[in-house]
């Protein structure tokens, strides 16, 4: 190749690098990632926050999946790679990312609701950390399938536990999350001793003997995607799942599913920015957006979960595509609410590693 | 001479520049992850970073009483200061592991310090903001989330933990998981390669000696789904061994089985062993099949002629010389399923996780980095010993891929 050749081909390379790099250096400050759990919550996402958001905004925005935890998160702290903006966080894991310094802090004074209420009076007491924005209630809930049971079907959360009256597998998320509640409601401790009785060893040996009683019909999931799956391909004849996955199951694929309200453990969410993503302020955008009652408020046309802002919640109307009022299909439901248990976030932040690792040993036994 | 050796020089220097790109990619890629894990199993400076004055007048404690007012208020001082900082909640979680509370203990005690700074008693301001300060136990947690060089990941990776005099006892018995996890895992690869061998050494067998149209479509079989995907397959060993799945409903249409009967194939560890079978198959019988391939029929042949048997010419004659591929398929599977992670991961349930589940766990879930480096470097300890065994008794060099 003559030397003229190569130097202009060269030179075109070298154009067309920069070419390149300018489109990289655009697309990255235009695109926000937004990581969420996925499925249908994942979809009511998209369609209740992403697509206004884009359309108001023009911003491009990538929707991820992940199942929670912080593994994620830290290693791009740490590693100073972070390509996730906004994560959304259930509160206990909003907590100690907050506290371990993995989180921007979200300014309160930034969210006001639409009527002028400060943001402070706002929201549910102890439904954020100070670094998350507002969020959702959701409610972990045993369901089943109603084929399964033609003649006397379950009704109470104890019924999860009495094979001899509902013989067959029980689906349970693989974490003791959740687990370690029922497991002392159903035998028998009071709704405001729950968190009281897991601090005592006792108490711990108590959850995991009740665990023990249908510890050989348990098939574990993991993402929130599987236990109406698990139901529907009868894998499983109850499980524990998260009451929007239900509802999206039973509305839209007209699915024989019910709900058992009854010891319901709820527990609240909400987006972080993740420290140090050169994309914080578009990322700010997005909470701020995100966080008016009438997003939150939004979100309910597509899935049973409800705001964690009072404003929003006046909000709350009829599902998108059926028309059904959600008011009696969110956690919040006064019929829903006649022994629930708000899950203590701060227990868990505490407890969680003993809890995970005793969780661990009890598994593998 | 000079001449050659220049030579020889030059033609080092060439194979050199060819295998320093493997070289390169070697290192980064495994030597120094591995490297940098075994010494995160052991080194863990992070504490001691980051409270170093408390840690100081903590090592003149006696561990008996109550810490002095002074290092009260020094301990005091630097839980506030790292606050500002965003750092005490790393450190929180660290000495959290060790004793359960003390997070929200030591973030609390910090936010009440920092809203207001006692006047007088740094020790009775902090015990009022959170009685656990009375407790000795919440001292000697962060002394010894301090300890920069620690076994204590390798002694919990061992079911074992310190006393509070520093002596090593055994973990009480509902946190004891590691040890009889890591026999499992050595029993249950003990049971694939021997599951392995068996079925391979026909294949393998059949590959070498069938004519050769027929022995190449024999092999298309074996390479398929050794080319398929892991994950594809896997999940296809769901589809049929599951409670409703193929398998279970072909038993029951034909009666063999009763609905109530239906077998539990997969989640658990018969799943784990079926799928992890199936997986590794392909690499037992590729070292199997090449050695075979060298061994001339004449030989079986030789031996009927002298009398022998059908058994006993394979037994004497045909096994000896298979060996070296028996030891390398089966040096290979047992490397292979004691480490072997997304198939149990999948298929395994409750009962039927091998060690990696809890190494990723660790890694993944609890953050307990350390745990996990210790575990690995345990797991690693192990693969290499046996090994040095197998080299004692078989000779690495008489191991063979391919003929």
């Amino acid at each position: 190749m003559p030397a003229r050749k190569i130097h202009s081909t060269w030179q075109s390379c070298r154009w067309l690098g920069l070419g390149l790099w300018l489109l990289g250096a655009s697309a990255a400050a235009q695109t926000l990632t937004l990581v969420s759990y996925g499925g249908s919550y994942g979809r009511s996402v998209e369609r209740a926050w992403v697509e206004p958001f884009m359309a108001e905004t023009g911003i491009e925005v990538r929707m991820e999946d992940y199942n929670g935890g912080l593994a994620q998160i830290r290693a791009q702290v740490e590693t100073g790679n972070v390509f996730w903006d906004v994560v959304d966080l259930t509160t206990p894991d909003a907590v100690r990312a907050c506290d371990e310094g993995l989180l921007e802090f979200v300014m309160l004074a930034d969210l006001p609701a639409a009527d002028g209420t400060p943001a402070s009076e706002d929201f549910l007491p102890d439904s954020r950390s100070e670094c998350s924005g507002g969020g959702l209630v959701s409610a972990t809930i045993v369901a089943f399938n109603n084929q399964q049971f033609p003649d006397a079907p379950p009704s109470r959360l104890e019924d999860f536990f009495d094979l001899e009256r509902f013989p067959g597998r029980r689906g349970m998320r693989r974490v003791p999350i959740a687990n370690l509640e029922f497991a002392l409601l159903a035998d028998g401790v009071p709704i405001n001793e729950v968190y009281a009785t897991l601090d005592t060893d006792a108490g711990i040996a108590r959850a995991f003997a009740k665990l023990d009683t249908i510890k050989d019909e348990i098939v574990f999931w993991e993402a929130g995607a599987q236990p109406p799956q698990m139901l529907a391909d009868e894998e499983v004849v109850m499980t524990t799942a998260y009451n929007g996955r239900i509802f999206n199951a039973q509305v839209l694929e007209n699915q024989p599913f019910t709900i058992i309200w009854d010891g319901q453990l709820q527990e609240t969410s909400g987006p972080g920015i993740v420290l140090g993503t050169p994309r914080l302020e578009i990322a700010r955008r997005f909470i701020e957006f995100m966080s008016r009652p009438e997003s939150l408020a939004a979100i309910s046309k597509y899935i049973s979960y409800s705001p964690t802002r009072y404003s929003a919640n006046a909000m709350v109307d009829s599902h998108r595509e059926t028309g059904i009022a959600m008011g009696p299909h969110m956690p919040s439901a006064p019929a829903n609410m006649k022994r629930a248990l708000i899950s203590d976030w701060l227990w868990w932040a505490d407890n969680g590693d003993e809890m995970n690792e005793r969780f661990a040993v009890w598994l593998s036994r | 001479m000079a001449i050659t050796l220049k030579r020889w020089d030059r033609q080092a220097l060439g194979a050199a520049l060819l295998v320093a790109p493997l070289a390169i990619f070697v290192a980064v890629t495994f030597v120094a992850p591995l490297a940098t894990m075994l010494v995160r199993s052991v080194y863990q400076p992070a504490v001691a970073e980051a409270l170093p004055e408390t840690l100081a007048a903590l090592a003149e404690w006696d561990g008996g009483s109550l810490p002095d007012e002074e290092t009260f208020r020094i301990a005091g001082a630097e839980f506030v200061a790292l606050n500002e900082r965003r750092a005490l909640g790393s450190v929180a979680t660290r000495v959290n592991r060790l004793e359960s509370g003390m997070r929200s203990t030591l973030l609390g005690t910090a936010r009440s310090l920092a809203a207001e700074t006692p006047s007088a008693s740094w020790r009775e301001a902090m015990i009022a903001a959170d009685a656990d300060w009375g407790a000795i136990e919440s001292w000697l947690a962060i002394r010894r989330a301090g300890e920069v060089i620690t076994p204590r990941y390798y002694l919990n990776a061992l079911d074992l933990d310190r006393g509070g005099a520093g002596e090593i006892v055994v973990q009480p018995e509902d946190r004891r998981i590691y040890v009889s996890l890591l026999l499992r895992t050595l029993a249950i690869s003990i049971a694939i390669t021997g599951i392995c061998l068996l079925l391979a050494y026909p294949v393998a067998w059949l590959l070498a000696h069938a004519r050769p149209r027929r022995a190449g479509l024999l092999l298309l079989l074996v390479l398929v789904p050794f080319w398929t995907s892991l994950l594809v397959r896997t999940t296809s060993w769901i589809v049929l061994l599951q409670n409703q799945g193929v398998i279970n409903d072909l038993l029951v249409t034909l009666g063999i089985l009763a609905e109530q009967q239906r077998l539990a194939l997969i989640y658990n560890m018969t799943g784990t062993i079926i799928a992890m079978v199936h997986v590794l198959l392909p690499f037992m019988i590729l070292p199997l099949y090449s050695i075979m391939r060298a061994i001339p029929e004449r030989h079986m042949q030789a031996a009927a002629s002298l009398g022998a048997s059908h058994w006993q010419a394979l037994r004497r004659v045909y096994w000896p010389q298979s060996l070296p591929g028996v030891a390398a398929g089966s040096l290979l599977v047992f490397i292979l399923s004691i480490g072997y992670y997304i198939t149990p991961a999948l298929v395994g349930g409750r009962t039927g996780q091998l060690i990696s589940s809890m190494i990723a766990y660790h890694m993944e879930q609890s953050l307990n980095w350390g745990l996990a480096a210790a575990l690995g470097g345990i797991l690693l300890l192990l693969v290499g010993t046996l090994f040095f065994i197998y080299d004692r008794l078989v000779g690495v060099d008489r191991m063979r891929l391919g003929g």
